[in-house]
C-alpha cells in the first residue's frame, strides 16, 4: 500500500471509528462498507470533513451480489443488494469505494444522497430501474434507462439476458404489440469458476 | 391556427389570453438531438422553465450483456459505447481487466495506445466542433472538421482492419504493431494510373503508418488555425455560446463534471496529469482551462486540446520511431493469444490459443476501478470478477451521463435556441449515456 492510501485509511480510521462495518485495502484501491443506518452521515462527513474532502460523486451503481460464487468475502451480512459508490477528492486526490448494503432482500430500500451530491440523482434512478433499489428521499424516482412501462429490474441475477417480452409489428392492428419473449436464452460459453491460483496470472 | 385566431372572441380589445407553460417535445428524432434524445422543454413563452432529458431509447442492455460474455468477449461492445471516441472506451476496459489480472503493458504497447487515445481525442472533439457549430448555424464548419476525420479513420483502419468499431486494444496491450505501409488508392474508371499516383503521394500514403500519422501532425495545427479563424472571433458565434450554459466550479464539481466541461470553469483537473496511466507521466503538454465556465470557454479549451493532444502524438511518434521492434502486448499466453507461427508447430501454443478463445482469461475475484482521461471527460469501468471467466458485474461510468444530467439546471432561463447550443456543449454520445 502506498504513503497516501495509508494515511487516507488512517484518517478513515480515525474519522468513523466504528461505524464502517470494514475498510480494506486491494489493487491500490481503498474500499469501505457502511451500515444503511449510518449511510447518510458517512458520506456527509466523508464530503465536509476536510481531511477527506470528496467533493465528487464519480459513480453509484447497484451490484445484485447473490450468484457471487464469492459471497463471504465481499462482506459478512449476506445480503443481496448494495449501492456502491465511487468517490474521488480533487484536493487530496485520492480516491475511495463506499459499499452499503440494503437491509432487506425482497424489498431493498436505502437514504438517497441527492442532497449531498446532485448528480446522484440519475445515478440512482439508474440504480432502482436496473436494480429495483429504492431510495427514499429521492424527489424524481422514475425509471431511466429502460422503455416506458418497462417491466422488471434488468441487472437483477434472476433476470434472463433475453428478457420476458419482446416487441414486433402487428399488421392486423396496425400497430407495435408487445408479446412473451420466443427466443430461448442460450449461452455458448459456459460461466467457469476455477480453483485460485488456476494459470497462474496475476493472483496477487 | 387562423380557425383560433377567427375564434377568438371580438371585445373590442386585447383581452390578455390565457398564459399557460407550452410544454415541447424536443427529439427523440431532431438533428439537434446528437442521436436519440428526448428532451421535453417546459416552456413560458420562449424561456425554457423546465428540461427534462428522457434518455435510455438507445439502451442495449451492454452491463448485462457483459455478465453473460467472456472478458475476452466483451471487449468489443465497448467500441459501441461513445462510437465517436472509439479506442479510448476500449482502454478504459482493458485497463481494468489489466489491474484485476495484475499484468504489465509493455512500453511499446502504452505508447501506441497513448498516440490513439490521443487521435481518438482529435477525431471526438472534430465531432464535436463540427456538429456543435453547425447546430447553432455555422454550417461551413462540419465540412472542415470532417475533412480531418476522415484522416483519422484512415488511420484505424490501417492499423485494425476496420474504420469504426476497431477492437484495437485488447487486455495486455494493443493487436498488433503498427503496419509498414498505408492502403493505397487503386486506379479505376474514374482516376487515372498517374492521377492516383500523385494523390498517394500528396496524402503521404507511400510511406508507412507512422509517416501518415506525421503527415497529419504537421498540418492539423494549420487545419485548428482554420477552425478558429471561422469562429472564435466570429460575431455569431460569440452571441451564441458567450454566457450561455454558465456553471461555477462550485456546482461543476457537485454535478460530477469531468473533462472540459469542468476545466472550462477553471479548474486544472485532468486524469492525465494528475493519476498517470500508461505514459503520460513521461510526456509533455499543458491543460487548458477556461474561465467563466460557458459554452464559448468549453470551446476554447477543446481548440486548444486538440492542439496538445497534437503535441502527445508527435511525442509519442518520436518515441516509437526511436524504439522499433518489441513487443505490443503481453507475452502471457494465459491472457494474450500466442504468436501464429508458433500455434501451427507448438503444442502448447496450441492448447494456450484454444482454451483462450473458448473459455477466455480467468480473471482473480476483486474488484476495480478504472478511470481515463476521456475526450468527453471521466470514462471509468468498474469491474467486479468472482473469479469465473466472465465478469460478474461491469458498470461503465461514462462522462456524458452526469453531464446531461445537469442538462436541466444549464437550461433553465435559457432560450430554446440556446438549448441546441447546450446539447452541442455537453458533448453527449448516446451510445456512451444509454449504454
Amino acid at each position: 500500500m502506498n504513503a497516501k492510501l495509508e494515511c487516507l485509511s488512517r484518517v478513515l480510521g480515525s474519522v468513523f471509528g466504528e461505524s464502517l462495518r470494514s475498510l480494506s485495502e486491494n489493487r491500490d484501491e481503498i474500499t469501505v462498507e457502511v451500515g444503511a443506518e449510518d449511510y447518510l452521515s458517512v458520506v456527509r462527513t466523508l464530503r465536509d470533513h476536510d481531511e477527506l474532502h470528496f467533493e465528487q460523486l464519480m459513480d453509484l451503481c447497484g451490484v445484485d451480489y447473490s450468484t457471487h460464487a464469492q459471497r463471504e468475502k465481499v462482506s459478512q451480512s449476506g445480503k443481496r443488494f448494495a449501492a456502491v459508490l465511487h468517490l474521488l477528492s480533487l484536493k487530496h486526490n485520492w480516491r475511495l469505494r463506499v459499499r452499503v448494503f440494503a437491509e432487506d432482500d425482497g424489498f431493498p430500500v436505502l437514504d438517497s444522497i441527492c442532497e449531498v451530491w446532485p448528480s446522484a440523482n440519475w445515478y440512482e434512478r439508474e440504480a432502482f430501474d436496473l436494480l429495483g433499489i429504492m431510495f427514499t428521499g429521492h424527489t424524481d424516482l422514475r425509471r431511466i434507462l429502460t422503455d416506458y412501462g418497462f417491466v422488471g429490474h434488468p441487472l437483477r441475477k434472476d433476470f434472463p439476458v433475453s428478457g420476458y417480452t419482446e416487441m414486433r409489428y402487428d399488421a392486423e392492428a396496425g400497430r407495435l404489440v408487445y408479446q412473451p419473449v420466443t427466443i430461448e436464452p442460450r449461452s455458448n460459453v459456459p460461466r467457469i469458476v476455477r480453483e485460485a491460483g488456476y494459470g497462474d496470472v496475476g493472483h496477487v | 391556427m387562423c380557425r383560433a385566431l377567427c375564434a377568438r372572441p371580438v371585445t373590442g380589445m386585447w383581452a390578455m389570453s390565457e398564459i399557460r407553460n407550452y410544454t415541447l417535445n424536443f427529439g427523440p428524432q431532431h438533428p439537434a438531438a446528437h442521436g436519440v434524445l428526448r428532451l421535453v422543454l417546459e416552456l413560458d413563452g420562449e424561456v425554457v422553465e423546465r428540461a427534462d432529458p428522457h434518455i435510455g431509447l438507445l439502451h442495449r442492455g451492454t452491463e448485462k450483456l457483459a455478465e453473460s460474455c467472456t472478458w475476452t468477449q466483451f471487449l468489443p461492445y465497448t467500441d459501441r459505447l461513445d462510437y465517436v471516441s472509439i479506442m479510448t472506451n476500449e482502454h478504459a476496459y482493458c485497463l481494468a481487466v489489466e489491474k484485476l489480472l495484475g499484468i504489465e503493458v509493455p512500453e511499446r504497447g502504452q505508447y501506441i495506445r497513448v498516440m490513439f487515445d490521443e487521435i481518438a481525442r482529435i477525431l471526438s472533439h472534430l465531432m464535436l466542433l463540427g456538429t456543435h457549430a453547425f447546430d447553432i448555424g455555422a454550417m461551413t464548419m462540419i465540412l472542415y472538421t470532417f475533412r480531418e476525420r476522415e484522416c483519422i479513420y484512415d488511420m484505424y483502419e490501417a492499423v485494425a482492419g476496420a474504420r469504426m468499431h476497431v477492437a484495437y486494444y485488447r487486455p495486455g496491450g494493443v493487436y498488433r504493431d503498427l503496419p509498414d505501409s498505408m492502403p493505397k488508392y487503386k486506379p479505376s474508371r474514374f482516376k487515372s494510373e498517374r492521377q492516383v499516383a500523385e494523390l498517394n503521394k500528396s496524402e503521404a500514403r507511400e510511406g508507412s503508418l507512422l509517416d501518415f500519422i506525421e503527415d497529419f501532425t504537421n498540418r492539423f495545427p494549420k487545419c485548428c488555425d482554420d477552425y478558429e479563424t471561422l469562429l472564435t472571433d466570429n460575431r455569431i458565434w460569440k452571441q451564441r455560446t458567450v454566457g450561455i450554459g454558465v456553471v461555477s466550479p462550485e456546482r461543476a464539481l457537485a454535478l460530477g463534471f469531468t473533462g472540459a466541461m469542468l476545466r472550462a470553469t477553471g479548474i486544472a483537473w485532468d486524469l492525465r496529469k494528475k493519476q498517470p496511466y500508461e505514459v503520460y507521466d513521461r510526456l509533455d503538454f499543458d491543460i487548458p482551462v477556461g474561465k467563466n465556465g460557458d459554452c464559448y470557454d468549453r470551446y476554447l479549451c477543446r481548440v486548444a486540446e486538440m492542439r496538445q493532444s497534437n503535441e502527445i502524438i508527435r511525442q509519442c511518434i518520436k518515441w516509437l520511431r526511436e524504439h522499433p521492434g518489441g513487443p505490443v502486448i503481453t507475452e502471457d499466453c494465459k491472457v494474450a493469444p500466442p504468436k501464429r507461427e508458433k500455434m501451427k508447430s507448438g503444442m502448447e501454443e496450441l492448447i494456450h490459443h484454444f482454451k483462450l478463445f473458448s473459455e477466455g482469461i480467468h480473471v482473480p475475484e476483486g474488484e476495480v476501478y478504472a478511470a481515463i482521461e476521456h475526450p468527453k471527460g471521466e470514462f471509468g469501468v468498474y469491474a467486479v470478477s468472482d473469479g469465473a471467466n466472465k465478469p460478474y458485474r461491469i458498470k461503465l461510468r461514462s462522462a456524458g451521463f452526469p453531464h446531461l444530467a445537469a442538462m436541466d439546471e444549464l437550461a433553465r432561463g435559457h432560450m430554446i435556441a440556446d438549448v441546441v447550443a447546450l446539447m452541442g456543449t455537453v458533448d453527449v454520445v448516446f451510445g456512451d449515456v444509454d449504454r
